[in-house]
């Protein structure tokens, strides 16, 4: 690695453990400039799509890799291919749609036109008119390409990354999150829409709360108002083996009136919280209808550095994060079922979703905690996160849900490719 | 369709706006019928024909429960909401009529900061139930797609 850049020197992690973060780390904009060299176009692999949104020849969807334009799609071939959303002649957007299908894509300003695999096949007036104008002769147009970046798909997902020096896709998910995608992509999935967020506070923000079990039963009181679930329920944190990557999950009972609401206010103290007496009038959306093997009802797989796959009961979506700036970002989330699904379990993940997204009943809150310590750390930017619960020093997977220790993880993983020595000397 | 019914449409919309504007989320589930269909959808997905919702109460237990869920339970944006509603478009239905109009939703802060939050349109089925009309359905397309923050309380 080069000189430190400038905006590191700023900011001192205090604690190697990764328990302290420094304000700053979510509000400069040099650092987010960083975080796009160094974090998405780094040795990661960011998810696109799904293989399902594209399935025939010339199929495209536009996405974007931490703020970076792109375009995957299905080749003539049927491979898949991801290219930057930017024109080689003058930078701009090629393919304006969000998705379709088509034989190329052609840039609408001076008509460059791209194949599907991201080559420059055609210029117009190349030559000129009449041997006047046009390109110079030595033009090569074998090196005026989009910009590609590498592919790997696993059961239907595809990834990509900007890196050459990325590991193989299984190596990087690792052994619990490679089975995880195949758990949840056992079969054909369908797309069943999206949903989308814009969150005004910084994408790191949206990370550690994915990384944060603790706030579940603090912060999405719908559960436990609704006696459904609790903090002291049966459930954990597993990471990868470089703690990266975080699988927040639950267990319970398939049915909410197998639950024993009345136990367990414990804990809550004085907050007004956890109080588990009121019922739904009409709490059959609630239900889980066991779809896999475990009894694992919840899962957050959240996958470094743009990604999480939420199973809420057999509500199934993924959820990409698209940067916008060190205080804005969106999630773009793309809601499946399988193939296979009857109109009744169809009719029960959409109904379901009532508990995710923007308008989640279990997660609207999520927007609202992002916001609150985005507006509040604009100074003192030296000031640290206290990230102790679950304890202090080495990181482990965690059987219960009273932790944050998958939040250290991120940051001990983001430090190290940002270059930053936590627990360093003040620089 | 007669000018009569024309402006009680019209001021059926506008109680509908005005109820949730007054934070009378209660009295605003009783425009709705028993058996009533309230949906949020994006247009993103209307045009690619997916059945995804952002929010779907499929009966007026589930908008009540919405509502208590909002008392009760979910922490959100302190904001006041402001409808402007557009001019109701009718035509007659079975058994009621079908009735849409566009929609701007501004929210604003305690500190009195205002910023359009969402702007699309209603479709709507009315129907006339002792003499008062109710809702059956309404389905809100947005085309804010991209929900700013979080949606909480209904459009």
């Amino acid at each position: 690695m080069t000189a430190m850049p400038e905006a590191l020197r700023r900011y001192h992690f205090p604690a190697a453990d990764g328990s302290r973060i420094p304000y700053g780390m979510y509000r400069d904009a040099e650092i987010y400039a960083l975080e796009q060299e160094r974090i998405f176009r780094g040795p990661v692999w960011n998810y696109l799509a799904l293989e399902c949104e594209i399935p025939a020849p010339g199929d495209f969807r536009t996405v974007a890799v931490g703020d970076t334009p792109v375009i995957v799609n299905r080749a003539r071939d049927g491979s898949i291919h991801a290219m930057v959303n930017r024109c080689a002649h003058r930078g701009a957007i090629v393919q304006r749609q969000i998705y379709g299908n088509a034989r190329g894509h052609i840039c609408c300003y001076h008509q460059w036109s791209y194949d599907l695999t991201g080559r420059l096949v055609s210029v117009p007036f190349r030559r000129g008119v009449k041997g006047v104008g046009g390109l110079p002769a030595d033009f090569d147009m074998g090196c005026h390409g989009l910009q590609t970046l590498r592919v790997s798909v696993l059961n239907g997902v595809i990834f990509g990354s900007f890196s050459e020096d990325t590991e193989p896709l299984e190596t990087f998910l690792d052994v619990p999150f490679v089975a995880q995608l195949k758990r949840l992509f056992h079969k054909q999935p369908v797309v069943l829409g999206y949903q989308r967020q814009r969150i005004f506070g910084n994408w790191k923000l949206y990370t550690d709360n994915l990384r944060d079990p603790n706030h579940g039963g603090l912060l999405h009181m719908f559960q436990i108002t609704f006696g459904i679930a609790r903090l002291s329920g049966r459930g954990g944190a597993t990471m990868d083996r470089e703690h990266k990557h975080n699988m927040s999950w639950a267990a319970q009972g398939s049915r909410p009136e197998d639950e024993a609401p009345a136990e367990s206010k414990e804990g809550y103290g004085d907050t007004g919280r956890g109080d588990m007496d009121i019922r739904l009038r009409d709490p059959s959306m609630l239900r889980y209808h066991k779809e896999y093997p475990d009894d694992l009802s919840l899962t957050i797989a959240s996958i470094f550095p743009n990604c999480a796959f939420q199973q809420i009961g057999n509500t199934l979506a993924v959820r990409q994060f698209r940067t916008i700036s060190a205080d804005e970002f969106e999630i773009v989330s793309t809601y499946f079922g399988y193939a296979d699904d009857d109109e009744v379990m169809r009719r029960h993940r959409l109904r379901k979703a009532n508990l995710a997204g923007p308008a989640g009943l279990v997660s609207m809150e999520d927007g609202e905690a992002v916001e609150l310590v985005h507006r509040a750390i604009v100074r003192d930017a030296q000031e640290h996160s206290v990230v102790e619960f679950g304890g202090r020093g080495a990181i482990a997977d965690q059987e219960n849900l009273v932790t944050d220790v998958p939040m250290r993880g991120f940051w001990i993983h983001y430090c190290k490719l940002m270059g930053i020595e936590a627990g360093g000397p003040l620089p | 369709m007669t000018a009569d019914m024309f402006i009680r449409l019209t001021m059926l919309f506008e109680e509908y706006g005005r109820l949730l504007d007054e934070d009378r989320l209660e009295e605003w589930t009783d425009l709705f019928i028993e058996d009533c269909l309230y949906e949020i959808v994006s247009r993103e997905n209307v045009r690619q024909n997916l059945p995804l919702s952002l929010m779907l109460c499929d009966s007026k237990d589930m908008l009540r429960d919405r509502i208590s869920a909002l008392r009760e339970a979910n922490i959100f944006n302190i904001h006041v909401d402001c409808h402007i509603i557009g001019p109701v478009h009718v035509t007659p239905a079975d058994a009621g009529w079908d009735a849409s109009s566009a929609y701007a939703l501004y929210q604003s802060t305690q500190e009195g900061q205002t910023r359009l939050f969402s702007v699309g349109r209603y479709h709507a089925r009315v129907v006339e139930l002792d003499g008062v009309l109710r809702f059956a359905r309404q389905r809100v397309i947005v085309d804010t797609g991209a929900i700013l923050t979080l949606l909480a309380t209904p459009i």
